[in-house]
């Protein structure tokens, strides 16, 4: 942004010797701070879309490589009057959000547990560390042995996925509490339940909610994972099918649908946030 | 209530922090704790709010709390220890929840608490919206809510810049005046020693020892008049102080 208008004006102001000429200080501070430009966000991608329309319109995008943006768009009107848009869409709500909150509720458990008891933190955590690692999409095999072809494999998938971040960033959350708060609560004869409740919850709530924007873009991506295998219906075996048959129009629109969904739930995050961080400056 | 030190000693790691250190706090006095940076005065207090094992000697009080002493011996910290997410009212109100107190009673005790800190506006004000000296009050009237017996304040007006720490400072001795609580004030600012101790226990470098106690019968009312043989005092605790401070600040530290 502006952080290089600053300088080129130091040098500027000559070198007068004459003591009685007064000259002004040279401005040296400025720039580093960024401003909100709500506007430009959405000229770029107006823009970016025009050219690729334009592009493809005039031949210069081979319909083979990219299909135009206006066909994408048709693609998912398709999709929306033949009401497969709402089957597809709420096949993969039901599986994100069951999966990641189960998965979420799992982790804050295990993550309290780590971040409180010197046990749990002892025999859990190395396990929490060789697992995390380990790519779920690998294990969707096992998941189907394990919970079925149907929704059990592909909600345990996003269980998975999400649970070792929020395992991760719960128990970070719980170390950082300030520790004289925590005194605090001791020297007020608080019991250890109300100390956990009133005092390190909250305090660990800030690394909980950032944990859960991660962990909610990795429950999208195996969604999409697991859902093309054996998947019937939903916005990854659309995808899948779409790619099958070389359908890149309706391939653009299942991405693009799954790019909403994803500024919907940062969304959300972000009121979550608001709502329940207020207290912070 | 009173409360008495005996024979304190502690260690951290190899490190022996307090040595063999003893006095006693009595009904309605203020007791200051001076000595250089480093010399275990927050651990000593720590100890006597029992937030820390001794290794050696014991921390005792004696006598009954005042009739509906919810928490006798209660800390006033450096750096506040208000919860961020609570507004003034929430932060006074936590104290209270664990000990059954609710509802009517509840806000009873937080309006009046809030009214004698002069803190009634600021009741649904966060933490982060007030100045350090607002913060500080809202502390004060969260350690008043659970009427304590002894007061045990950890460098309460370190955190201020000189003017507040003037002003929260008259607070104090207006409260004491009409509360007469006892406690225990770690500092290491000689002029709040001087202006609110009955008694100064001076201690040494680490290990920390009690160099001396300097008594000042002085009423604390007629201190902030009488600022030329507080002067003096300060001085004096200057003098035995000085060589200690000296070498503490030429120490390197491995100890928290």
């Amino acid at each position: 942004m502006s952080h290089e208008t600053a300088a080129s004006e130091a040098s500027a102001a000559p070198a007068s010797a004459d003591p009685a000429v007064q000259r002004p200080v040279p401005f040296r501070g400025g720039g580093f701070v960024h401003r909100p430009l709500g506007s430009v966000a959405p000229v770029v991608f107006l823009a970016i879309l025009a050219l690729w329309e334009i592009g493809a319109r005039s031949g210069f995008i081979s319909p083979i490589a990219l299909p135009a943006p206006s066909e994408a768009f048709g693609a998912l009107v398709d999709l929306a009057t033949t009401g497969m848009l709402w089957k597809h869409l709420g096949a993969s709500l039901y599986r994100l959000v069951v999966g990641w909150t189960l998965g979420s509720l799992l982790g804050i458990a295990f993550g309290l547990a780590i971040g409180l008891f010197s046990l749990a933190r002892s025999g859990l955590l190395p396990l929490v560390s060789a697992l995390f690692p380990v790519p779920k999409i690998a294990l969707l095999p096992l998941f189907i042995i394990w919970f079925g072809i149907g929704e059990g494999s592909k909600v345990a998938t996003i269980l998975f996925g999400t649970f070792f971040p929020t395992v991760i960033a719960t128990y970070a959350g719980v170390d950082n509490v300030d520790r004289n708060l925590i005194r605090m609560g001791q020297s007020f004869g608080l019991s250890w339940l109300s100390i956990v409740r009133k005092i390190i919850v909250p305090g660990a709530m800030p690394a909980i909610l950032s944990g859960f924007r991660i962990s909610a873009s990795i429950a999208i991506v195996l969604l999409v994972a697991a859902e093309m295998i054996g998947a019937e219906f939903g916005i990854g075996a659309y995808i899948l099918m779409a790619g099958a048959l070389f359908a890149l129009d309706q391939l653009i629109a299942g991405v693009a649908l799954l790019s909403v969904l994803g500024l919907c739930i940062s969304w959300l995050i972000g009121r979550a946030e608001k709502r329940l961080l207020s207290w912070r400056s | 209530m009173q409360l008495a030190l005996q024979n304190i000693s502690h260690r951290y790691g190899g490190t022996t922090v307090l040595d063999d250190i003893s006095f006693t706090v009595d009904d309605g006095e203020i007791v200051c704790i001076v000595g250089p940076s480093g010399c275990g005065k927050s651990t000593l207090l720590r100890i006597a709010g029992g937030l820390e094992r001794p290794a050696g000697g014991q921390a005792l009080v004696s006598g009954a709390p005042p009739e509906g002493s919810l928490n006798p011996l209660t800390y006033i910290f450096q750096d506040f220890a208000l919860l961020p997410w609570r507004t003034v009212e929430g932060n006074v109100s936590l104290v209270l929840e664990d000990h059954g107190i609710n509802g009517r009673e509840r806000r009873a005790v937080i309006a009046d608490v809030l009214a004698r800190t002069n803190l009634t506006d600021f009741a649904r004000a966060l933490p982060r919206q007030l100045s350090g000296g607002m913060k500080q009050r809202v502390a004060i009237a969260r350690a008043l809510a659970v009427k304590p017996a002894i007061m045990l304040m950890d460098e309460p007006l370190s955190a201020l810049d000189s003017q507040t720490r003037e002003l929260l400072m008259d607070d104090l001795i207006a409260l004491w005046s009409r509360e007469r609580f006892s406690a225990c004030y770690v500092t290491h600012n000689l002029n709040e020693a001087v202006r609110l101790g009955r008694r100064i226990v001076v201690l040494s470098r680490r290990p920390g020892r009690i160099r001396e106690v300097v008594e000042i019968e002085m009423p604390l009312a007629e201190r902030a008049e009488r600022l030329a043989e507080l002067e003096k005092l300060q001085r004096r605790v200057w003098e035995i102080m000085r060589e200690e401070a000296r070498e503490a600040d030429r120490e390197i530290t491995d100890v928290a």
